[in-house]
């Protein structure tokens, strides 16, 4: 079996994995990550996105030996290690961002990703950078409203919508 | 999905003689071919990734002046680097599914792939690009066999994508909403010496140039140009999102949107 070694939320891991090993399943079943979900396991629903190298990608659609040498992030990674939540997740909490949660964790490293690139994304560009993130309980709007106002742009023109 | 070796080469003589092995595939993005291993439409013995192949990767410019793509560059890469030289390419690379798939998507895989509603083909079809491979060159004419079909022999892989950069360009694509492939899509561009026409999403027989239409637009680049030709709809696909009649009038909307932005 192939031998992987990643830096995971900072620190350093090395395994044996199966060539056919999804990352999300080395995330989850092989370091207890649990926090990055699966939804659909077929690519469409954005509930097990990561960071690999910095950028979004879907963790079931992904094998986990592709991702030997790679800076992996996941959302246990992006909160603060003394607890709490980070501005993107304190967003979404703020501006009810969420209501099962299913989804949150890929939107929050879907948004981290974009705000990342693009520092004050508009209302549409943020729709358009959440296209492969379904949520079947908020209707999008104050997910989009969490990620503007993380963002430190003024919410209240979106909030009377 | 079944198990299997998997292999990162890191030149391209070693994924050519690693794919040589019995049963041996091409792995890019995985964005098309993990899905389809998972349900077990695909079971290769070997996985030969062209993730770690620098070769294969990035744009650079000829001096022909051509955009040159290597096979292994992502979506993503592609829509920032040709944003300067060929804003049409950079712009249906950046409509690609969404972030993430463009991330890992790459140009190669989906021409080796050639599904019948994929961006790629109707723009390199429509730029009269070439493709690179191993052992040969291959115009894009020649590339496209029909669905899920290509002049690809087993065993060889795409190395790059070589695209001359027409005087005017635009994709414009009638998005399937849940999968955000094209319903319809065209691809017009115009060169010194005529316009090409590439539509994508419409046929059964996969991507194609809408010959009338290159005339028309070659007599007169402008939408209004097409407005009085129509399609027929025998062989189009017909399917829960569209039937064979909606999407023969797309075909003429989307040229016609896609000259409008082209101009
Ligand atoms: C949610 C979602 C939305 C999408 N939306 C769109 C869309 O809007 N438009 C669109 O066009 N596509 C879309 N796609 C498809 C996407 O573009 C894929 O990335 C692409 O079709 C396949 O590229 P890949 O690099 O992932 O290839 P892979 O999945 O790795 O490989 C696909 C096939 O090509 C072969 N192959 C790969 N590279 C080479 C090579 N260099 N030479 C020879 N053979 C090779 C493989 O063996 C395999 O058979 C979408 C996909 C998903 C999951
Ligand atoms: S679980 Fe990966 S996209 Fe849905
Ligand atoms: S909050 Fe329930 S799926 Fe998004």
């Amino acid at each position: 079996m192939p031998q992987v070694t990643m830096t995971v939320n900072g620190r350093q891991v090395m395994r044996e994995v199966e060539g056919r090993t999804l990352l999300v399943q080395f995330l989850r079943e092989g370091l207890g990550l649990t926090g990055t979900h699966v939804g659909c396991d077929t690519s469409q629903c954005g509930a097990c996105v990561v960071h690999v190298d910095g950028k979004a990608v879907k963790s079931c659609t992904m094998l986990a030996a592709e991702a030997d040498g790679a800076e992996v992030t996941t959302i246990e990674g992006v909160t603060p290690a003394d607890g709490g939540m980070n501005p993107v997740q304190k967003a979404f909490q703020d501006h009810h961002g969420l209501q099962c949660g299913f989804c949150t964790p890929g939107m929050v490293m879907t948004a981290t990703a974009l705000l990342a690139e693009n520092p004050r994304p508009s209302p549409q560009e943020i729709r358009d950078a959440l296209e492969g993130n379904i949520c079947r309980c908020t209707g999008y709007h104050n997910i989009v409203k969490a990620i503007l106002a993380a963002s430190g742009q003024d919410v209240s023109a979106l909030a009377a919508e | 999905m079944y198990n299997f070796d998997f292999v990162k080469p890191t030149t391209l003589q070693d994924a050519i003689a690693a794919l040589s092995r019995d049963e041996a595939m091409p792995l890019a993005g995985g964005q098309t071919l993990i899905p389809s291993m998972k349900q077990r439409l695909a079971a290769p013995s070997v996985l030969v990734s062209l993730t770690g192949i620098p070769e294969l990767k990035g744009v650079c410019r000829a001096d022909d002046g051509a955009v040159c793509i290597g096979a292994a560059t992502t979506h993503a890469e592609i829509a920032r680097e040709t944003a300067a030289i060929y804003p049409a390419i950079a712009a249906l690379a950046g409509g690609i599914g969404d972030p993430a798939v463009r991330n890992r998507g790459t140009i190669g895989g989906s021409l080796a792939n050639n599904d019948p509603s994929a961006c790629w083909p109707a723009g390199v079809l429509g730029s009269g690009a070439t493709i690179v491979t191993n052992t040969r060159q291959i115009a894009a004419d020649d590339f496209f066999q029909g669905m899920f079909t290509t002049a690809l022999e087993p065993g060889e892989i795409i190395t790059e994508i070589r695209f001359p950069v027409p005087e005017a360009a635009a994709y414009a694509k009638f998005e399937q909403p849940a999968s955000r492939f094209a319903l319809t899509g065209a691809f017009v561009a115009k060169f010194a010496d005529g316009v090409r026409v590439a539509i994508t999403g419409a046929s059964e027989g996969g991507v194609f140039r809408w010959r009338e239409a290159e005339e028309a637009l070659g007599a007169s680049f402008s939408p209004e140009a097409v407005d009085g030709l129509s399609v027929s709809a025998d062989g189009m696909i017909g399917d829960l999102h569209g039937t064979p009649e909606y999407r023969a009038n797309l075909v003429r909307v989307m040229t016609r949107r896609a000259v409008a932005r082209a101009q």
